[in-house]
């Protein structure tokens, strides 16, 4: 890793900063907590793009990087009080953006009786279905790491909860806000513009120091699982305008605030699953709709051995329409996911999105199995093809990868 | 009135011992009364250590802490927090148990932090790789199954077994039928025998070990089960029960998966 420019030089001290913060906050915390439990993982992933990049200054065929996540619990009181601390850092060879350091979790949970109270840094997972998660708004998402979306940055966060016999309320109070993660110019998975993340502009004036608030109850009814939140703040997802850095034009993040109401509903019949997920945003002079639904169909038993097959399919929606910024608008999710239930808990998930309007399709594919006692092979990989080129997909349209990554767990 | 009445009639005639029992009625009763044997624990913790070897005799580890709180009314409640392989560590499985109604089941995948709902259409499915399906580890609820006793004999160390036949009343089942050693004396469920689709031997658990805690409730530290199809087997070992250590309903709240 030559560093022979000043930004990379900066960003190398601005990681080793980030670094440095993190250790030292770790060795004061928990000096002082004892009988603190560690576990974790380090992650080494190589990534190999099958063709040559559509922008210049992406890199050519790939790279390999290196993360690392440990996690630090103390629990006393008989588990109702708890400490965590979940650092994580990536290394990657060839993104400076995607070489990045966050506080997954830092955060003191009590549960007492009825309640359950939360404060520090961490995330929250609402949702049902598998293709999309469109009510999960708690974090924003951590953009460099995958292209699924679901890798989250930490969100300071005030919960309070109250339990019922079958089900919760969960009150959130979020104190400030974090902006999403993009590929830097070296990086696939972009624009042909890249995002000045740094240049993020907000509807509100107190910027990413609003506080939102977000309130959602979830309920479970024999085979029917219920969820409804509201959530008031500012949008995890930015509008992209057009703006210049050093005389170049870029694209700027810019963050509204939003109202959004949302609803998600699973019903689990022993061999049928059916889900939905709709949410409806109100902002400034633009409101729309959204929603995800389908099933998942689980077959016999394939072998003796246990070999399990499951059928998915999910439909999504977006009143915006293709203009959106969202590329599911009108389009179809199918997909299979092969369990053999084996020692090394061997599985596969593959699945291809088409879009009914333009026929664009991506295929994508995962896999993993144990290998040993503590270790783990993941395979992913997505083929875009017949990409429209109105479609907001087509700016990946040149990223068809496999990736192998090996996870040592500790 | 008329209903009531014959009904008296039949139950002193049988008490009696004038009329004679079917197998099916005395192997109901026998699962009955074991199930009485074992009411009012309340709940319990355990911690429970699984090795799964396979026909060249290589071993894999899996380390699983159990609570389960009595169900009144209802079946049992069960979290099951997985600390072992480690790629597993802070999983976590949720289960309602039920007569012939399927389980309610939800698992927390703690690199998500996602609580999800699963189906039990596959409990034939073997749990973490192991000899042992779902349906194997599940609460046994007398409903969950139709009997038939076949003879008495003896078992365990110089104990006296009912020997009694189980056939699963629920779906999707991965068992023909299940043939039962419980103790005459305490109810203990020493062997059970499965057979697969096929109706041929698949399985023998054998339970050894048994200590009684709380005064009334009897609990085996190992449980092996050998499969005699494959010639794998797994390796159960419980420690570290305890009885009545105040759990109740909030402890098995979906919240309770995330802790």
């Amino acid at each position: 890793m030559a560093l022979n420019n000043h930004k990379q030089l900066k960003q190398l001290k601005k990681h080793i900063k980030t670094s440095l913060a993190v250790s030292i906050t770790s060795l004061i915390l928990f000096s002082s907590v004892t009988a603190a439990e560690l576990s974790g993982n380090v992650s080494l992933e190589g990534r190999l793009f099958t063709t040559d990049p559509a922008y210049p200054k992406q890199a050519k065929s790939g790279g390999v990087s290196l993360s690392f996540l440990p996690e630090f619990k103390h629990k006393w009181d008989g588990d109702d009080q708890q400490f965590t601390f979940t650092p994580f850092y990536r290394w990657d060879e060839k993104d400076d953006e995607r070489t990045h350091g966050d506080i997954r979790q830092l955060d003191y949970l009590v549960s007492k009786g009825d309640w359950e109270y939360q404060i520090g840094i961490s995330k929250k997972f609402w949702g049902v279905t598998e293709s999309q998660h469109l009510v999960d708004i708690i974090n924003q998402t951590d953009g460099v790491e995958d292209l699924d979306g679901e890798d989250k940055l930490g969100q300071p966060m005030f919960r309070v909860s109250r339990l019922m016999d079958n089900g919760s309320v969960d009150f959130f109070v979020l104190p400030y806000f974090r902006e999403r993660t993009f590929a830097g110019q070296n990086g696939r998975f972009r624009t042909p513009l890249i995002v000045d993340a740094d240049a993020a502009t907000y509807e509100s004036s107190s910027e990413e120091k609003h506080i939102d608030y977000a309130l959602r109850w979830s309920e479970s009814f024999d085979e029917l699982d219920l969820g409804v939140h509201v959530f008031k703040g500012t949008s995890r997802d930015p509008d992209l305008t057009l703006g210049l850095k050093n005389g170049d034009p870029v694209l700027v993040p810019y963050y509204p605030q939003i109202t959004q109401f949302g609803l998600d509903l699973q019903h689990t019949a022993e061999d049928i699953i059916w889900k939905l997920e709709a949410i409806h945003r109100k902002r400034k002079g633009d409101d729309y709709s959204a929603a995800v639904g389908g099933f998942e169909y689980t077959l016999p038993a394939l072998t003796e051995s246990g070999t399990e097959l499951g059928l998915l399919a999910e439909y999504h929606r977006d009143s915006r329409g293709e203009v959106a910024n969202a590329p599911f608008q009108n389009d179809l999710f199918f997909g299979a996911r092969l369990a053999l239930n084996d020692e090394d808990s061997s599985e596969l998930l593959a699945g291809v999105f088409v879009d009914l309007d333009n026929s664009t399709k991506s295929l994508r594919l995962e896999a993993s199995r144990r290998i040993g006692n503590g270790m783990k092979l993941n395979i992913e990989g997505q083929v875009f093809t017949d990409v429209d080129k109105e479609d907001p997909l087509y700016t990946f349209s040149k990223d068809d990868y496999i990736q192998v990554e090996l996870q040592k767990f500790f | 009135m008329k209903i009531k009445l014959l009904l008296a009639t039949v139950l002193t005639v049988s008490s009696l011992g004038l009329y004679a029992e079917t197998p099916a009625e005395k192997g109901l009763k026998i699962a009955q009364a074991a199930d009485v044997s074992d009411q009012g624990f309340s709940d319990f913790t355990a911690n429970m250590v699984m090795t799964l070897k396979n026909r060249a005799g290589k071993t894999s580890r899996r380390i699983i802490r159990i609570k389960t709180l009595e169900g009144k009314g209802d079946g049992d409640k069960s979290l099951s927090l997985f600390d072992e392989p480690a790629d597993v560590k802070g999983t976590a499985m949720l289960t309602f148990s039920h007569g012939l109604k399927p389980d309610d089941q939800w698992l927390y995948l703690p690199a998500l932090k996602r609580v999800k709902r699963i189906n039990s259409r596959n409990k034939s499915g073997p749990f973490m790789g192991s000899e042992f399906a779902f349906e194997d580890l599940g609460s046994q609820e007398v409903e969950k199954y139709t009997y038939k006793y076949l003879k008495e004999e003896a078992c365990g160390s110089g104990w006296k077994c009912h020997v009694v036949e189980r056939t699963p009343a629920y779906k999707y089942s991965g068992y023909t039928k299940q043939v039962a050693w419980i103790d005459t004396k305490e109810y203990r469920p020493v062997k059970v025998m499965y057979y697969d689709r096929k109706n041929s031997l698949l399985k023998t658990l054998n339970a050894t070990g048994f200590k009684q805690y709380a005064g009334k409730h009897w609990r085996p530290a190992t449980m092996a089960m050998q499969n005699h199809q494959t010639g794998k087997s797994t390796i159960l070992q419980w420690t570290n029960y305890k009885f009545k250590t105040g759990l109740n309903n909030r402890d098995f709240n979906k919240k309770s998966l995330a802790r």
